[in-house]
Order: C-alpha cells, then structure tokens, then sequence
C-alpha cells in the first residue's frame, strides 16, 4: 500500500464516554486504541457484535466525534485539526437513514447538495444520474414519507454520494433492501472501488462482506481483534485448507497408510477429508498414491470454509454478544 | 468542485446557515397542527381581542372609568402577540429534540457545516414563523382598532412591544435549545419545558401589571432584562448545540449517583492535590486553587464591590441627611446594645453570625436562578449603604476613612473577604453553565464549581462570619468609642 495511496488512516484511536457503570472508574471506553489503513480502491469491511464500536470508529473518522485519544487523517486532514475540510471529504451512510419524511426526494437532495456546496448544475446532474443509478429515477418527486425501506435506505446511500467523496463510510448499506437492490448497492460499491475510493463498509451481513470487501477487521469491545483478507483470516482462525477428496471405490484397508500421507480429519467409506498446509503438494501426491492403488478419484476439493465460521471464531471464542 | 470551507466568505457562510432555516421552515410550514392554531391567533384572535376591547371600552365608559379602557387596549397587544410567539418553544423543542429522536441529526452533523451555522441555522427557523404570525397578529389588531375605535397606538409602546415580543420569543427559543440538550425525547423535553413555560408565564403577568399600572417606562428595564437572559442563553446553547454533546448523550437519566461521584471527587481530591482534606492542605493548595479558578469571578465582584459604594456615595449626594442627625462623638456603648431596629439581627454573637449566613445562602440561592446575577446585587446592597454612610460621616464634618475603619473594617477584615469570595464562587457557578472551562461538559463545570463552592462555605466562609460575628460584638464599639467616645 504506497503511503499516498492512504485515505483513511487511525493510530491508536481511543474514544471514552463517560460512565456511571460500577468499575468503570467513571468512563467507558468505546473505542479503543485502533488501527486502520484503507488506501484508494479498497474496501474494508468493518464486523463485529452490536455495542462493539463500529459506529463510534466511524462517527470519529467522520469528525462527527473527537477522539479523546490517538488520532486519524482522512484524505491527508487531520479529523480533530481540520474536521470541516474531514466532512467534505466523506460520504456517511448512517445506521439509520434518518430523511425528513415530509420532504420530496429532489428537494432532500438539493438541500444535502446545497450543504456540501455542490455547484447548482452539477448538483441536478449528479441526483438524476445517481437516482437513475439505484432505480430511483421515477421516484425523484415523491415524498419521502411514502417511500419503502429499502428506497429510503437507498435515498440516504445516494446523499452520501451526492458530493462525490473520496472516502466512503457506510453502516449496513444493504440493510432492509431486496435481493435485486442489494445487488445494485453492491455493484455500486465495486464500481466506487474501482473509482479510487477508499471505503468502510459497516455489515453484520457477512456473506455480503466477503463479497465485496478485500479486507476485514473484526472489532470486538473497541479493538480489532482480527484484520486481514478473507483467506488469511481463514487461514490464521480455522486453520490450513480442508481438504476432500471422494473416490469410487472403497477406501477400506486404505486408511492408515493414507494418514501417513495427510493429516486425516474425517472419512467416510468412499470419501476422505484431510488438511494440508501445501495443498499444491500435497493434492497431486495424494491422487497419484489412490490411483496406484487401483482406486478411482471422483472429485477432489477444498470444503467450503465462510467468513462466518471466522466470525463466530473470533466471537464466540470471546464470550459472544456485547452487553 | 468544491471551494475549501475555511475560505468561504462569510455572506456564503450565513447563506449556509439560513439553507438550514428555509428547510426546517418549510417543513414546519407542511404541519398542519402548527399552522392552523399559528393561523388562528394571527387572523382570527386579533378580530376577538379587538371585539373585546370595543365591548370593554364601552362597558367601562358607561361607569365612567375610561381609564380601564384606556389601559386594557396596549395589553391586548401585548397578548395578541404574545399567543403566536408560544409556539416558538413547540418548533424549537420539536426542531432540536425531535431530529435527535428520529435520527435526522446525524446526516446533518456529518455536513461541513459548523456548529455555529447549525445552531443559527435552527434558532432563525424555529423563530421566524412565529414571529412573524405575531407581527401579523398585532397589525390585523392595530388596523382593526383603528378602524373601529379610532385608537392608535404611541411610536414608544409599539416599539416597546414589539421588541419585547421579539426577545421573550428569543427566550424561549434559546431556552428551548438549552432543554433540548439534556433530553432526547420530545416527551421528556417537553416535560423540561416548565422550566421555560413558568417564568414566562410570571413575566407575562408582571408586563400586565405594569400596564394596567400605566409604567409604561418599566418595560424597557424588562425589555433590558430580557435581552440579558437572551444573550446568556444564546451563549449557553452555542455552547452546547456540539456534536460530541448532541451524539453523547443516548438516554434520558437523571444520574444521580455518577453526579454524586464526580461532586465528591472535585470536593475531596481535585486534580492535582493529593491526601486527605486537612486544615493544612485546604490553606496551602485548595484554597489557593479554588481562588485561581475563580480570579475572574473575583476581579468582577471587587469592580460590583467598588460600584456598590460608588452608588451609595451617589445617592447620598442626592438625598443628604438633615444637619445634626449624624452625630459620631461622644456615642455610649449602650448606643450598641440599645440599637434594634425591626430589620437589624440581635446585637449578639449568634445574632450577627446568623443573619451573616442566611444572607448568604440566600444569595446563593438567588444565584442559582440567576447565574449569579442576584447574587452580586445583593452584595450590592451593603456596599451601597456603607458608601452612602462614609459620605454622609463627611458632610457631617468627620473622616470618612476614620469611620470606615472604626465602624467597618475590624469585623468588615473578615466579613467582607467572605462575601466577596462567597458571591465570586456563585457567580462562578453560574458562569460554568454559560461557558464551561474547554474540555470540560456543562455537567462537570457545574459541579466543579458547586464543589468549590461548598467547600470554601463551610472551612472558610463560615469561619470568617464567625470571627466577624465575635468582633463586631466585642471589638468594633470599643475601638468605636475609642475613637468618638465622650
């Protein structure tokens, strides 16, 4: 990741409220000591249990909260120095859409446009062109009180875009939204990525995380306890590759010589399911010992392994649900 | 595409703010529970008033007190504008809590727009509607007066009025804004909106009376007043309408225990001091802290303490005593322990320190209400009396710096540090809520300097009344007589 490349940068950012909780010793501590960078075109999914400081992380790299320590840049702005020129710079989805439901569509985004100082001419292009793209385009004069959740989930996404930011902040984007316009958020996204943009997504839906983002960082009681690409987090919390492979014979009589070959997990009467830290050594070995062996290989692949099972790894592994 | 916000002049930056205003405005404008009852008082309850002062004017001429009349008509304005302009508390409460409970907030505090644009953004649009129904209101009353009774009002008690509605409605927006900051409901805002109703109320049946009295010269001395408590309160909601205020605050709770907690800490280990509180540490490192804080507070009270015996000197000048009442030489002890009037505490020990206390603690409590306002003019009042007795003591030929001596300064050594120190710590107090110190919540600053207060009351202040007391009664006259005894 080149240095310039950074647009979204924390050290050590630590955020305490304070607390009137027994053993708090009067504050509580939201966020704390966390460490990001997100560079131009990636995406970073942002996981973790609700109350486990998502939001707060992303209320402070939108300068919307100080941190009470550490610190963060945004586009190279300092969010604590500089939290206005930080603003401009960002495009917040909030958890909630949170639209003045007595508006019209057209008129919300003029007035969120106005705010971010989007130039009239390009201020009604860029609401047609975005409104278009999310499928909206015929629902530009209607009143927001009318509008469906997931709409109004799409409206909020669209004033997050309007001023065209470099970075994009974006809590549950696909929250509340059918299978078709969750597709279309998603395809804006990589369309965003591939615009240079750096974005934090914050998702409980981790399908959706694996999908788009090219990192993860698992955020449990204000720390990133786990970051990295969906395979290395796989890898460093479920292990090496699962391994199976499945035959047309019998494996009967075969067993203990195949566990000197793998590392035997499981096995079935025609099938075999191993781990192996090289499957590209390992796989072709295997194959050649089982055809020698008069035995027919039908299918030989890795087992699925989902970000969930990481997930619920690293979360249940540390006690489950914040309180 | 876009230019730098630091950089933008400051039309564009008020253009901002008021992108705000015509939003929330006409958004209020689509609420028809707003509108009708605002439309109401503007077109048809002016015609009602204006009915009613026809009828009242005709009833009391027939019994020949005109005068009733005469004084009813300017109160109806006042009420004809008064009405609308109740409505700005529902907008503001509805504006500032309300986005809070619906979550419209957030999107608008994570644009670049400041904390400042927000807030006057907010203030103008949950002011102008009302006021401008209020204006309205009381020229359909004006013109229809005149149409039918022929009256017409002074250029004075117009501006007056209108004035006055103009800053009661900035009251109660900025008071508004004040409630809002501690709720995040509008159900427990408008609980909190007593605060604001009752005082109003009060004030609106003192203007009454003051009409109905025909001291017209009196409202602007309120008008003054009120443009006082507005300045306070815009202060105090700029202060606080903040996003790390608006967004930290998730539940409504009166916390008491955590209060608790942080007063007895700032009482018994403010930062930096260690140890257990002791008659050693409170001289040498609380004491001094506590006054440090304080200096401004302090610097304000000396400068009101200096103005006090100025104004009495003043007044002096304006109503000397008659020549031979003041007569200092040859005064008896007894003249001391005789003296009683009616207003005066017992000539004893207990009897001084007593009324020195309750002096005091009234003050605090009138500072309470004030932000410390009515603290500092009731120091005033003794001081305006000891200047206004040192300048009689000299036109009646004698010292008056031997008489502030004598009289004053050997129980006033002690009695004066305490008052002054007393009154600075509750202007102080009031002060925290206006402006609390950078890095500190409105919360901590009040209860940091409540915590002061408390403790200089009770291990410094108390103690002095008491010396006072005891030399007020045992040393005071006999240095007295022995100055101007026979």
């Amino acid at each position: 990741m080149a240095e310039n490349d950074v647009l979204i940068q924390a050290e050590q950012l630590t955020k305490r409220f304070p607390s009137s909780e027994r053993g708090t010793d009067g504050f509580f501590t939201a966020v704390d000591g966390v460490n990001l960078r997100v560079a131009a075109g990636e995406v970073l999914a942002l996981l973790g249990p609700n109350g486990a400081g998502k939001t707060t992380t992303v209320r402070m790299l939108a300068a919307i909260l100080m941190p009470t320590a550490g610190r963060a840049e945004i586009a190279g702005f300092d969010v604590a120095r500089y939290p206005r020129e930080v603003r401009r710079r960002v495009g917040l989805l909030t958890e909630m859409p949170g639209l003045y439901l007595r508006m019209r569509a057209a008129d919300y985004l003029d007035f969120f446009g106005r705010l971010y100082g989007v130039p009239p001419a390009q201020r009604w292009e860029r609401i047609e062109t975005l409104m278009a793209r999310f499928g909206m385009a015929e629902a530009l004069h209607g009143r927001l009180g009318e509008f469906s959740k997931g709409m109004r989930q799409k409206l909020a996404l669209i004033r997050a875009m309007l001023h065209d930011p470099p970075v994009l902040l974006l809590d549950e984007p696909t929250s509340a939204m059918d299978p078709y316009s969750a597709k279309l958020v998603r395809d804006s996204i990589a369309s965003l990525r591939s615009q240079r943009r750096a974005i934090i997504v914050c998702t409980h839906n981790l399908t959706e995380a694996e999908m788009l983002a090219d990192r993860i960082a698992i955020i449990r009681r204000g720390r990133i306890v786990a970051l990295g690409t969906p395979s290395e987090l796989k890898r460093q919390l479920l292990g090496p590759p699962l391994m199976e492979v499945r035959v047309a014979q019998p494996l009967d009589g075969l067993l203990p010589r195949a566990s000197e070959l793998v590392q035997v997990e499981s096995w079935g009467s025609t099938w075999l399911r191993y781990r192996t830290e090289d499957p590209r050594q390992t796989n072709p070995r295997l194959v050649r010992w089982l055809t020698g062996q008069g035995v027919e290989v039908v299918t030989l692949s890795e087992v699925p392994r989902n970000l969930e099972s990481v997930y619920l790894r690293v979360v249940e592994g540390m006690g489950g649900e914040e309180g | 595409m876009i230019a730098t916000m630091e950089s933008l002049p400051l039309r564009e930056r008020v253009a901002l703010a008021l992108t705000i205003t015509r939003r929330e405005v006409s958004d209020t404008l689509r609420d028809w529970r707003i509108v009708v009852p605002i439309v109401f008082l503007t077109l048809v309850f002016p015609v009602i008033m204006n009915f009613t002062a026809d009828v009242a004017l005709d009833f009391v001429a027939r019994y020949g007190a005109p005068i009733v009349g005469e004084r009813l008509i300017p109160f109806l304005l006042m009420i004809v504008g008064f009405f609308p302009i109740s409505f700005s508390l529902v907008i503001a409460l509805e504006t500032f809590v309300g986005e809070k409970e619906r979550r419209s907030l957030e999107p608008l505090l994570a644009t670049p727009l400041s904390n400042l644009q927000l807030y006057a953004g907010k203030i103008l649009a949950a002011m102008v509607p009302p006021l401008l129904a209020s204006y309205l209101g009381m020229s359909v009353y004006l013109i229809a007066l005149y149409l039918t009774v022929g009256w017409t009002a002074s250029p004075a008690l117009l501006t007056q009025i209108f004035l006055l509605t103009t800053a009661e409605a900035l009251v109660m927006v900025s008071g508004a804004v004040v409630v809002s900051s501690q709720t995040t409901s509008v159900r427990a805002a408008n609980l909190l909106a007593s605060f604001i109703i009752i005082p109003m109320a009060f004030l609106v049946q003192g203007e009454s009376l003051i009409m109905f009295w025909g001291r017209y010269e009196v409202l602007w001395w309120i008008l003054a007043g009120l443009l006082v408590v507005d300045l306070i309160l815009i202060r105090m909601g700029a202060r606080i309408f903040n996003r790390e205020e608006l967004l930290g605050r998730e539940i409504d709770s009166l916390d008491l225990r955590r209060g608790w907690q942080s007063f007895r800490r700032f009482l018994l280990q403010p930062d930096g001091i260690e140890g257990a509180l002791t008659l050693r540490r409170l001289l040498r490192w609380d004491l001094p802290l506590v006054l440090g804080r304080s200096r401004l507070a302090l610097v304000a009270v000396l400068v009101a303490v200096l103005g006090g015996v100025g104004l009495g000197w003043s007044y002096a000048l304006r109503y000397p005593l008659p020549n031979g009442v003041l007569v200092l030489k040859g005064a008896p002890m007894e003249s001391f322990q005789e003296m009683q009037l009616a207003f005066l505490p017992p000539f004893t020990i207990w009897g001084i320190f007593n009324h020195n206390v309750r002096a005091l603690l009234l003050e605090i409590v009138l500072g309470l209400f004030s932000f410390g306002a009515l603290a500092v003019v009731l120091l005033l009042v003794p001081m305006a009396m000891i200047g206004f007795f040192m300048a009689q003591v000299s036109f009646a030929g004698y010292n008056p710096l031997l008489f502030l001596a004598t009289f004053v300064l050997p129980h006033g050594l002690f009695e004066l540090p305490a008052a002054i120190v007393t009154t600075a710590l509750v202007l102080r107090l009031g002060a925290s809520m206006v402006s609390p110190p950078e890095g500190m919540t409105l919360r901590e600053a009040w209860l940091l300097a409540l915590a002061d207060l408390v403790k200089l009351f009770l291990l410094v202040v108390l103690p002095l009344l008491l010396i006072a007391a005891f030399v007020e009664v045992q040393i005071t006259p006999r240095i007295v007589l022995w100055v101007y005894g026979g």
